[in-house]
């Protein structure tokens, strides 16, 4: 094998696929990178029996060929090599990495012992790159990180003709989001669960311009596997098990009262006002007209208050919440002003976003919080 | 508070005055809460296994402890201890350090001169244990110095029903002729390492010196030691510290192989840990699961979770999941479920109020904890009468009047009819089932004192 290739584009190419080698290889030959020279392009994959990555660049390739090398010294090597081209070529049991007077020779790992990557499964529809992100880091955002329950650490994809809804929880809050995309069949319906935390990472490797595609395979070849590819750049990783909670009832539509904040200050407010809120403890919020008064801290503890603005509809409500909860929130929603909508104060409350005070609250994007009880 | 329990059941029920009372777990694994002294001189103290108890002292009245009825002649006694002093640090049931200094006599006494002081403080002592003889008929023993520590022995040491001063400046007078497990800190390592040192009582602590105590237990163990043996202790009382766990546990009467049964007891234990929790007005993050085994191997497993919770699905459920992860293979002896980290605030979970279709691996916990347990090993393990009576338990009957149980069997419960204050009364033997005979609250130890004694059970 033996192949030219742009250093930026193999830098690149290579710190992505990096990304998912596993940290701790179940097998060894699983912290090795599969470098694919063949037909004017370089492919490279990885894969963690879980995920699976893989990225095609263009390259000169003079002679085709596959090999495999330790993914971590490729990628130091490619993010450290001066910006000149680089020439990859093998040796027998070793691969020869040539960058301007820079060599490096390293040893290959048996690529024979290479697992098979999944398949893709095929495509089911394509969205813009900005909006899958967006919509991914708003509802990532309120999935759970302990495996106690790992139904919990997972994002929910549900695809019902051109409407794609994602949820996530990690039964504290509730976040929901939408968007609309072009699914390849009008009547397209398909629920999967994805781990969030390789949804929020694909999310973030897009980039703007990119038209992302999602596989998502009912039944036959890549079963229980979501594909997303765009750019060049495919993964593929495994779905959990099981499903969330139906969660429609748990919103509630009919509120004592509704309070309209600008965010900005709110948030500052609350970042302030939660610095007396040691490892979490509440914050709490009571509304009046046209004030909203925001208290921490215990009386044998520092203490802090703070008032802002906002407006008021309906029943004065004193509610408590988790500081970071409420913070994940208001920066989810990624709106100038904020509308929180209470039931009751041992009830969860509503938060989503409105372009101006007046306008109509974003239907789109929903982020259900419960609140914190004090006892006594 | 002299033998707590035995002297409580011994006020209450007058035919037991003067006989070895031992109240404590009267099943095959009990173990003996308190002892009375006529008891003790058959060698049974606190903390023996109740078989090794029946063995030294077969004649003794054995009873089932009635913590309603001390509770509330405890909070009596902590009532008049309040009176003496805001600052009072409840040990036990029936025990708490008083901070005098602190209290309405406490700029009284320190009018006085020095010399006087003993005397004083005396006054005061005499005048607390009259005040407790009053207002519960039971004997109490106070020991007063000039730290917690040496109150402590002193109270110890004038058992029972007595009072003793420990002027200041005697304190290594009365300290050094002790044994050095006397001090607080003082187990059977460190016993045994100064035993090798050949230091065996507080005075050769005093003499080795606190270079050699360091060299011998280290420097925090070491300098500690070597002040308290000198007699300085100066541990403030501390009213109302904080509790830092709520737990139940219970022993089983033979040891559980069912895993179904073991995890029926775990979410039985999670419920009542959480009714206790709540009563407490509190809240916790840490669940903690406690498994001792047939072998006396004892694991905790505890997860945090990511807020305090007060509610039962959720302990019951984080305790059964820590329970998946125990092997109870070879039998389960103890099993406790305890929350720690407590707090007072509860992040309130979505799916636990019957909002959502709940989660699709949790199990049906309400079903669980109704569904009845065949015979409940947390309790002596009865005949499935429906009516269980236990050896001490109050019981009214419309014929007779009020009276206790003294024991039960083969369809019959021999009661005995008597009265707190009163005469010792005479023994009935009823059919168990008898329609006159109900199980009542206890009766005051004191008539009119004012004692409310909540309903038991």
């Amino acid at each position: 094998m033996k192949f030219r290739v742009e250093r930026d584009v193999l830098a690149e190419a290579v710190a992505w696929a990096a990304r998912s080698l596993p940290a701790r290889p179940p097998a060894p030959v699983l912290a090795g990178l599969l470098l694919k020279a063949e037909e004017g392009r370089l492919s490279l994959s990885a894969f963690d029996y879980e995920v699976s990555a893989r990225v095609s660049v263009e390259a000169e390739v003079e002679e085709e060929g596959t090999v495999l090398v330790s993914g971590r010294l490729l990628a130091d090597i490619s993010r450290a090599l001066p910006n000149r081209p680089v020439e990859i070529s093998t040796d027998g049991v070793r691969v020869t990495v040539v960058c301007g007077s820079s060599r490096f020779t390293l040893h290959t790992l048996p690529v024979e012992e290479y697992p098979a990557l999944p398949q893709m499964p095929t495509a089911s529809g394509t969205v813009p790159g900005e909006v899958f992100a967006a919509a991914v880091s708003q509802v990532a955002i309120a999935a759970g990180r302990d495996d106690t329950l790992p139904v919990l650490t997972g994002v929910r994809i549900e695809i019902e003709g051109d409407t794609v809804t994602l949820a996530a929880t990690d039964r504290y809050r509730f976040a929901v989001g939408e968007f609309l995309w072009k699914p390849e069949t009008p009547d397209l319906s398909a629920v999967a669960l994805v781990p969030a935390k390789t949804l929020l990472d694909i999310a973030k490797s897009l980039t703007s311009g990119d038209t992302v595609a999602l596989a998502l395979a009912g039944s036959g070849a890549g079963e229980g596997l979501i594909g997303f590819e765009g750019a060049g750049r495919r993964t593929t990783t495994r779905l959990l098990e099981g499903d969330l909670p139906k969660y429609r009832t748990l919103f509630p539509t009919e509120f004592a009262s509704v309070a309209v904040i600008e965010t900005a200050p709110f948030v500052e407010a609350v970042k302030r006002v939660a610095l007396v809120a040691e490892r979490n403890t509440p914050i709490r919020l009571s509304f009046t007209a046209g004030v909203l008064t925001l208290e921490a801290g215990s009386s044998d503890d520092a203490q802090a208050v703070e008032r802002v603005d906002a407006q008021l509809d309906g029943e004065d409500v004193s509610i408590a919440f988790n500081p970071t909860f409420l913070l994940d929130g208001l920066s989810a929603i990624d709106s100038p002003v904020a509308q929180l909508s209470f039931t009751t104060a041992t009830k969860p409350a509503l938060l989503s976003g409105k372009p101006a005070i007046d306008a109509e609250s974003d239907e789109t994007y929903k982020y259900l919080i419960m609140p914190v009880r004090l006892s006594g | 508070m002299d033998a707590f329990f035995a002297a409580v059941e011994q006020a209450s029920k007058p035919s037991l005055r003067g006989k070895p009372v031992i109240v404590g777990g009267l099943g095959p694994r009990g173990v003996v809460a308190t002892a009375s002294y006529e008891a003790r001189v058959h060698g049974v103290h606190s903390a023996m296994a109740m078989a090794h108890a029946r063995r030294l002292c077969p004649n003794a009245a054995y009873l089932v402890p009635r913590f309603d009825m001390y509770r509330t002649v405890s909070e009596r006694v902590m009532g008049l201890l309040h009176e003496l002093s805001p600052l009072v640090e409840p040990l036990s049931l029936d025990e708490a350090f008083v901070d005098l200094d602190a209290g309405p006599c406490g700029e009284r006494l320190r009018r006085r001169p020095p010399e006087e002081m003993p005397e004083a403080v005396r006054a005061v002592g005499e005048a607390l244990r009259a005040g407790i003889a009053a207002a519960t008929g039971l004997t109490a023993s106070v020991g007063i110095a000039s730290s917690k520590l040496l109150a402590k022995i002193g109270s110890e040491a004038a058992k029972p029903d007595g009072l003793l001063v420990t002027a200041p400046g005697t304190e290594r007078e009365l300290l050094g002729p002790m044994p050095v497990r006397t001090l607080w800190g003082v187990g059977p390592a460190t016993a045994e390492q100064l035993r090798k040192a050949a230091i065996t009582t507080v005075a050769e602590i005093v003499e080795a010196g606190e270079a050699e105590l360091v060299r011998l237990l280290g420097k925090a163990h070491g300098t500690g030691l070597y002040t308290m043996a000198t007699g300085h202790d100066d541990r403030p009382v501390m009213a109302g510290r904080d509790v830092k766990s709520v737990s139940v546990e219970g022993t089983f009467d033979v040891d559980l192989t069912d895993r179904a049964r073991v995890r029926a007891e775990v979410d039985r234990l999670a419920a009542r840990c959480v009714q206790r929790l709540r009563g407490a007005g509190r809240s916790g993050r840490t669940v903690v699961l406690k498994v001792r085994r047939y072998d006396f191997t004892t694991l905790t497993r505890s997860e945090t979770l990511r807020a305090p919770t007060d509610d039962p699905v959720v302990v019951k459920e984080t305790a059964a999941r820590l329970l998946d992860a125990v092997d109870t293979t070879g039998g389960v002896r103890l099993l406790g479920v305890g929350v720690a980290g407590l707090s007072d605030y509860t992040q309130e979970d979505l799916f636990t109020h019957g909002l959502a279709d709940g989660l699709p691996e949790q199990r049906p916990t309400d079903a669980d904890a109704e569904a009845p347990m065949p015979s409940t090993a947390l309790q002596p393990s009865q005949p499935s009468s429906s009516r269980r009576w236990l050896p001490g338990q109050d019981v009214r009957h419309t014929e007779h009047g009020p009276g206790w149980v003294q024991g039960s069997g083969v369809g019959r419960v021999t009661i005995r009819f008597e009265v707190p204050g009163g005469e010792p009364g005479r023994i009935c033997t009823l059919p168990v089932d008898d329609p006159e005979l109900d199980a009542s609250d206890p009766m005051p130890l004191v008539p009119g004192s004012g004692e409310r004694v909540p309903g038991s059970g």
